[in-house]
């Protein structure tokens, strides 16, 4: 501004005044953005392209291959060890469904645990995506008076039950229409994502979304080179980093590729099913038919496509 | 006249100090040690309500459980089939609680039939049947003839890879549920091959009811998040 004070100084005309003006400000801005650029280049090209790139579903093949490739030598130069970033596409004609039985949980937390393994969530601090609620069998479902602390010698308590809780990946997901930079969106597959490049870290989800689901990294996620899952999706489970929101995905990696979730198949009591809604003779489908089926809150009319039932 | 006038008049004047001061006295006491209480919970940490050692102060990793096997390995027919075999749906073979002792003829091919109910005493005596009506006995399941085989109430003999036929004849629709994959844990691909198992690998037959287990601990309560408060006064 000082600059352009002085030109305006100098010259009587108004005309070449303002020209003069607009000028210096262009060669004033040119000079800041050199300036601003050469220090950021000092850190990174790659943080740089990731910062000007276009949003994940825009890329083109070829740019989405390269940005997979950059961030498996990013991260396995981090982690000392081959990690592979995939970006399986969602399949044709499959919805995903996701089922947990009440009557049989026991609410050991082998899934809390094995969901943290398989997906690379922060050891310490600790981010669990599933989180198991205990409630009073004589009171029914009572969110407000559950804990999730509860820590018996053994399970099942006689008088509780437990109701694990993740993210419900709703059809009509409060914390999509919150994100102010569209960094997190439904899947064909009916998979909420988020894409941690694009998160800018606002946490407006994080209070949209009614089952707690989503956590953020407040701190630089810690998770030790062996501990690491290296087999990766980027819109999943790839190491994320200090400041972005994350959440369960279904174990997108696995279901893209035709496997259950690491959920599923830890679960001691098989309280926990999965499959393709548009199957009809898919475990869901069974289930959805044969089941007394409900949802959690679903006066919010988030429709959910995760579904708890009772097999007696 | 006039003194009853007068001293009603000045006593209330000295009475009403007296209370007063009392009042403000027990006004200070109460102020005092509510603000000691809150100071004392602020220096606690925030930690609130919740005692130090009330669980949720730790954060366990995975890692810290190496008794349980996270890395599921999937039977090779079913990783061999994977994806592509819809129908492929893979028994995983019984382990035995008998294991030792298969087959059963080796000893009991020479043994005359006792088929009276009686408390076992030589062998099988850790056997606990605990199924069922009372006057539930061995011979309800295995075969008095054959002991390698299981009979059905039809007379049907089954191998011990069939159990769940056996078990199916009374739990007709927990049965229905477990072949369409409800009840029970399957493991695979959800659009391909998959691995069930029987009802006996986590049903004992002689006592069924499933065993309570031990829960991996709850997780960091969030005033417990050390690492995160930290770094963020560092910051």
């Amino acid at each position: 501004m000082s600059d352009a004070d002085r030109g305006r100084a100098t010259h009587g005309d108004g005309l070449e005044r303002s020209v003069d003006r607009r000028a210096l400000l262009i060669s004033t801005g040119l000079t800041a953005m050199a300036a601003v650029s050469a220090s950021v280049a000092g850190a990174s090209t790659g943080f740089i392209e990731r910062l000007l790139r276009t949003r994940f579903t825009e890329l083109s093949p070829e740019r989405k291959a390269e940005i997979l490739a950059d961030l498996e030598r990013e991260y396995g130069e981090r982690y000392a060890r081959k990690v592979m970033v995939a970006d399986t596409p969602p399949m044709d004609g499959v919805e995903f469904a996701y089922g947990l039985d009440i009557a049989r949980c026991v609410g050991c937390r082998r899934c809390v645990y094995a969901c943290v393994h398989e997906n690379n969530q922060s050891r310490d601090p600790q981010i669990h995506w599933i989180r198991v609620l205990r409630m009073e069998k004589e009171r029914g479902i009572e969110l407000a008076e559950s804990t999730a602390y509860y820590e018996p010698e053994l399970v099942p308590e006689p008088d509780a039950f437990y109701l694990p809780v993740a993210c419900q990946q709703c059809r009509n997901p409060a914390c999509v229409k919150v994100c102010p930079v569209k960094a997190t969106w439904k899947e064909p597959d009916g998979i909420v994502v988020i894409d941690p490049d694009w998160c800018i870290g606002c946490r407006c989800c994080m209070s949209a979304c009614p089952y707690g689901a989503r956590h953020f990294n407040w701190s630089e996620p810690t998770i030790s080179s062996e501990e690491l899952n290296p087999n990766t999706h980027y819109l999943g489970n790839r190491p994320r980093p200090k400041g972005v929101v994350e959440k369960c995905t279904f174990c997108i990696h696995r279901v893209r590729e035709g496997r259950y979730p690491a959920c599923v198949e830890i679960c001691p009591v098989g309280a926990r099913k999965f499959g393709n809604l548009l199957d009809e003779n898919s475990e869901m489908r069974y289930l959805l038919r044969e089941k007394r089926v409900f949802v959690l809150k679903e006066e919010l009319n988030t429709q959910p496509r995760f579904y708890y039932f009772y097999a007696t | 006249m006039d003194e009853l006038d007068r001293q009603p008049r000045e006593k209330p004047d000295s009475e009403r100090l007296l209370p007063g001061s009392a009042s403000l006295a027990v006004l200070l006491i109460v102020f005092v040690s509510l603000s000691l209480l809150i100071l004392f919970s602020i220096m606690r940490g925030g930690v609130g309500h919740v005692a130090s050692d009330a669980g949720g102060t730790k954060a366990y990793s995975p890692a810290d459980f190496p008794e349980i096997n996270f890395d599921r390995q999937l039977l090779p027919e079913v990783e061999a089939a994977g994806s592509s075999d819809p129908e492929g749906i893979y028994r995983v073979r019984q382990s035995l609680a008998y294991e030792d002792y298969f087959p059963c003829s080796d000893c009991h091919a020479e043994m005359e039939v006792n088929l009276e109910r009686r408390q076992l005493e030589e062998m099988h005596d850790d056997i606990q049947l605990n199924h069922g009506p009372a006057d539930r006995w061995c011979f309800d399941c295995h075969n008095p003839d054959d002991r390698d085989s299981l009979r059905l109430a039809n007379g049907t003999l089954i191998g011990f890879d069939e159990s769940y036929r056996l078990c199916g004849q009374c739990h007709g629709t927990i049965f229905r549920d477990w072949r369409e994959g409800i009840h029970g844990r399957r493991e695979g691909y959800w659009n391909g091959a998959k691995s069930y198992l029987l009802c006996a690998h986590c049903h004992n037959p002689h006592a069924p009811r499933f065993q309570a287990i031990e829960p991996l601990p709850p997780p960091v309560r969030p005033q417990f998040l050390r690492a995160t408060v930290e770094e963020v006064h560092d910051e």
